[in-house]
């Protein structure tokens, strides 16, 4: 019992395991909300993409002097624009274009790190740095993935809309194009708020794993919502907290717990899972 | 217009054109049954209708001849051996639908129609000279000679359905299985399509078309099999594609048309129009040939 | 003038250039059927499901390769079961599974960071790579192309249209089998040329470049590997200067090519088509 609790308290006296914890929640909340749209939508390319892309904006930021997270959000976009442009002008599928426009911009940020000097370290922005959140990384990623969050909970009807029945949509009057950019835009912010706990590398599996695990245990779409939401929470403190204990890195530890829980969810899931679906047989 | 007096020639197709279905099931694994104790026999030449709605089990039954999906039961018989076998010698050539194929694909009209002769080339694919005369000639059954070189997008909805055709051709499968191949063409295209089908059953090949176009049905098919799940009916158009039958094999889904007595005669004569459609609303008129311009009257759908 | 040639002088450049050069060529050969089947995502998540087994095999001694196909290989069949006992859409169980497997290597490497460098398996080191290595990336790359050149009509007509295949004596089955096997072990090639991330540009980009260019399928082929084989020769080449980041140059190349083409191909490019090129319309023009 005591071990328990000192898995839990231990890590809370620090001051950086503070921010971390607080960090993870937020973190988790966005990027779970966005999942269970993405899962519908048929969007995990996309996510893989812009979050990829988003590299070198946040060089180019740097060089330029702006906010690392303008770079990153203008790059994150530039990829979806870029990747509508080209698949309206030729004949390539569309799966193909997004590959070839995320991988080049993700090719392109690595050379340009190369060259550039920064005191960035690269595996930071790759894999997360939870650990090293500082005060003011804090508070931007409360801004971003609060704002971000509130957003998508009020507008979460339309949003679901588009995704499930965009012709409908369309037909009921709703601004599909408008409606379109703006999910783009908040999966946008949503990676840019997430880098710092995950990494741009790894901010897809956040921004799928929680979506699928909810599928498996229900119906309803408000219920999905709030499964996954509880899903990546807790996967994304639990995670923090174990990689504090074993010294090992906090973003990798994140995913795998959250990637452990859809496992559960697969084998046990009360109608879909896999024991569910042998006993009715 | 019903080609009545057409007698399968039993010498012309010999022992190596033939189709077996024999109680054919197939269960999908999420628990659909597509299809239930199927059982047919044709031997070439011969043209032969299925007939059935969409999810009657028509693309199920093509897919079991295929070898795309095992039947849960029984078996299916090509020119003697099993499927797999008849498959394997090229003995089956299939005409896709249009909606199935890639149009983007950076194949020309003579590269799809080569691919039917890659089952008769070596180990290296590389084609002889017997497999580019096969290609000019299946090309110019079809005539599509002046557009051999075209990328198959560019083509029209006829076009790409010869295109197929051809490499049906030249693959030389005497049983050739046709998937809804009316849908999207041009009358012309149809027309010279049934007319080469004739072609080929007079010179004893078996084809097996797909097809809800029932109006068309009685030209070309000579035999018929109506399917809902389960083969209803079997046997020569004449005997087999009748009213009550349709109705069986339909299930309600058509619409029916009935024009009688009043509307239609001003004197004893009993008999009615009927006009039987699975989807399209067809035009149907009653009225003095020579007054073309009279308004089209409005005719109620009997319930059915 | 002679600065240019210093890379040249070195043995570890040679060995560079042409190595990539030769990965380059196999996964072009390879980005022709992908492109046209849209399977970016199934290119990515190769190049990420390896990693785990690259850092598994480094720490234990063993050759990178095998531990790369065998990480592969559990990745696939994770991916199938899952997608046959649930309803999940394809790309969410893809994104799902490799996301796993590549946060599992990032674990070992940073619970283990003196036997694996994490940033070699990410980002490529083909500069760097040991004699070892490159045996096993020649050997991998040779027979893959051995292969391909023998069965490239028949995995055409298999990916074209199925059901053809099969009327023409085709195991289309085992043909998908063999294509993404050898997927995977061009994957594990292409891991030290340009890294676990950038694969996925390798096995797409050059093929849909070639596509803009020609018609025909065979010659598509030829095509994308010469633009493979090229550009990763000259991207190994100019990484030289840049002392590093030799797969983002090989891959902003192939993308600057692949833009190239976008605008000015001559039937197929965005120029062309203003010109209003006969055929290139979406309905068929041909009378």
């Amino acid at each position: 019992m005591s071990e328990l609790w000192d898995f839990f308290v231990v890590p809370l006296s620090y001051g950086f395991m503070q921010r971390a914890l607080a960090a993870a929640i937020l973190i988790g909340a966005v990027c779970s909300v966005l999942s269970c749209y993405l899962v519908l939508k048929g969007w995990s390319l996309m996510g893989d993409a812009v979050s990829h892309a988003v590299l070198p904006g946040i060089v180019i930021a740097f060089v330029l002097g702006l906010p690392l997270v303008v770079g990153a959000f203008a790059a994150g976009l530039a990829c979806a624009v870029f990747t509508g442009y080209i698949k309206e002008n030729s004949r390539v599928k569309e799966d193909t274009v997004m590959g070839i426009v995320f991988s080049g911009m993700f090719g392109l940020g690595l050379v340009l790190f190369t060259k550039v000097e920064t005191e960035q370290h690269l595996s930071h922005i790759l894999f997360g740095n939870i650990l090293g959140i500082t005060p003011a990384d804090l508070i931007q990623v409360a801004i971003i993935a609060g704002g971000t969050l509130l957003i998508v909970l009020a507008r979460r009807r339309d949003l679901l809309l588009y995704c499930f029945d965009p012709q409908h949509a369309r037909a009921i009057g709703l601004p599909i194009s408008v409606i379109h950019y703006a999910l783009l835009t908040l999966l946008a912010l949503t990676i840019v708020a997430s880098m710092k706990a995950v990494g741009i590398i790894l901010v897809v599996a956040m921004l799928v794993a929680p979506g699928a695990t909810a599928y498996l245990l229900s119906d309803r779409f408000e219920r999905m919502l709030a499964i996954a939401a509880g899903t990546s929470i807790g996967s994304s403190v639990v995670g923090t907290l174990v990689s504090f204990h074993i010294d090992g890195a906090t973003g990798p530890c994140i995913v795998l717990m959250q990637a452990f829980v859809f496992v559960l969810a697969f084998l046990f899931a009360p109608r879909r899972g896999v024991f569910a679906m042998r006993r009715s047989t | 217009m019903t080609d009545i007096a057409y007698k399968p020639a039993n010498h012309s197709g010999g022992p190596g054109v033939s189709l077996s279905v024999r109680d054919v099931s197939v269960t999908y694994p999420s628990g659909v049954t597509a299809l239930k104790d199927a059982s047919f026999d044709l031997t070439g030449g011969t043209i032969c209708g299925l007939v059935g709605v969409n999810g009657s089990g028509k693309s199920t039954l093509f897919k079991s001849i295929m070898g795309f999906v095992s039947p849960t039961s029984g078996e299916v018989r090509i020119a003697g051996m099993p499927a797999r076998e008849a498959l394997r010698r090229g003995y089956v050539a299939y005409v896709p639908q249009s909606e199935e194929v890639d149009w983007n694909f950076p194949v020309l009209v003579e590269d799809v129609v080569m691919m039917g002769r890659y089952g008769h080339m070596n180990f290296l694919r590389i084609p002889s000279a017997n497999d580019r005369r096969k290609v000019d000639e299946a090309l110019d059954r079809v005539g599509m000679q002046a557009l051999r070189q075209h990328q198959i997008g560019e083509l029209s909805g006829g076009q790409k359905k010869r295109v197929f055709l051809a490499r049906a051709l030249a693959q030389e499968g005497r049983i050739i299985l046709l998937d809804e191949p009316f849908t999207g063409v041009d009358v012309k295209t149809e027309t010279a399509i049934i007319d080469l089908m004739r072609e080929l059953r007079a010179s004893g090949h078996l084809m097996l078309v797909s097809t809800h176009n029932l109006g068309s049905v009685p030209d070309f098919c000579d035999q018929v099999v109506l399917i809902n799940r389960e083969v209803l009916a079997v046997g020569p158009t004449a005997r087999t594609f009748t009213q009550k039958n349709l109705e069986r094999a339909f299930g309600g889904v058509l619409r029916r048309f009935s024009l009688g007595g009043e509307k239609l005669h001003d004197d004893d004569d009993r008999r009615t129009l009927t006009v039987i459609s699975d989807d399209e609303s067809p035009l149907v008129y009653y009225g003095d040939r020579n007054n073309v311009d009279a308004p089209v009257p409005s005719h109620e759908e009997d319930e059915k | 003038m002679s600065e240019l040639l210093v890379p040249f002088e070195y043995d570890y450049m040679l060995k560079a250039m042409f190595v990539s050069a030769l990965v380059g060529a196999v996964c072009a050969f390879l980005s022709a059927y992908l492109m046209l089947k849209g399977w970016s995502l199934i290119g990515d998540a190769l190049g990420h499901s390896v990693v785990p087994g690259v850092a598994g095999a480094y720490m234990l001694h063993l050759p990178y390769a095998a531990g790369a196909f065998f990480a592969g290989l559990l990745a696939a069949l994770g991916m199938a079961l899952v997608k046959q006992r649930t309803r999940l859409r394809e790309d969410a169980i893809i994104g799902l599974v490799f996301t796993a497997f590549f946060a599992a290597g990032l674990l070992m490497a940073s619970l283990y960071p003196t036997s694996v460098s994490i940033q070699t398996i990410v980002l490529g080191n083909i500069l760097g790579i040991s004699d070892a290595d490159v045996i096993q990336v020649i050997i991998i790359a040779s027979v893959s192309l051995a292969i391909l050149m023998v069965k490239w009509r028949d995995l055409m007509v298999v990916f074209f249209d199925e059901s053809h295949a099969r009327a023409i004596g085709i195991n289309p089955n085992a043909l998908k089998i063999l294509f993404f096997t050898l997927l995977a072990a061009c994957t594990v090639a292409a891991l030290q040329t340009v890294g676990a991330c950038l694969v996925i540009a390798m096995v797409v980009t050059p093929g849909a470049t070639a596509y803009l260019l020609t018609d025909r399928f065979g010659r598509l082929l030829v095509l994308a590997v010469a633009i493979g084989a090229s550009t990763s020769f000259l991207g190994a080449y100019i990484s030289y200067f840049l002392d590093g980041a030799t797969g983002g140059v090989i891959v902003t190349l192939q993308t600057l090519v692949f833009l190239t083409a976008f605008y000015f191909a001559p039937k197929h490019g965005v120029l062309a088509r203003r010109r209003g090129h006969p055929g290139d319309a979406a309905e068929g023009m041909v009378p």
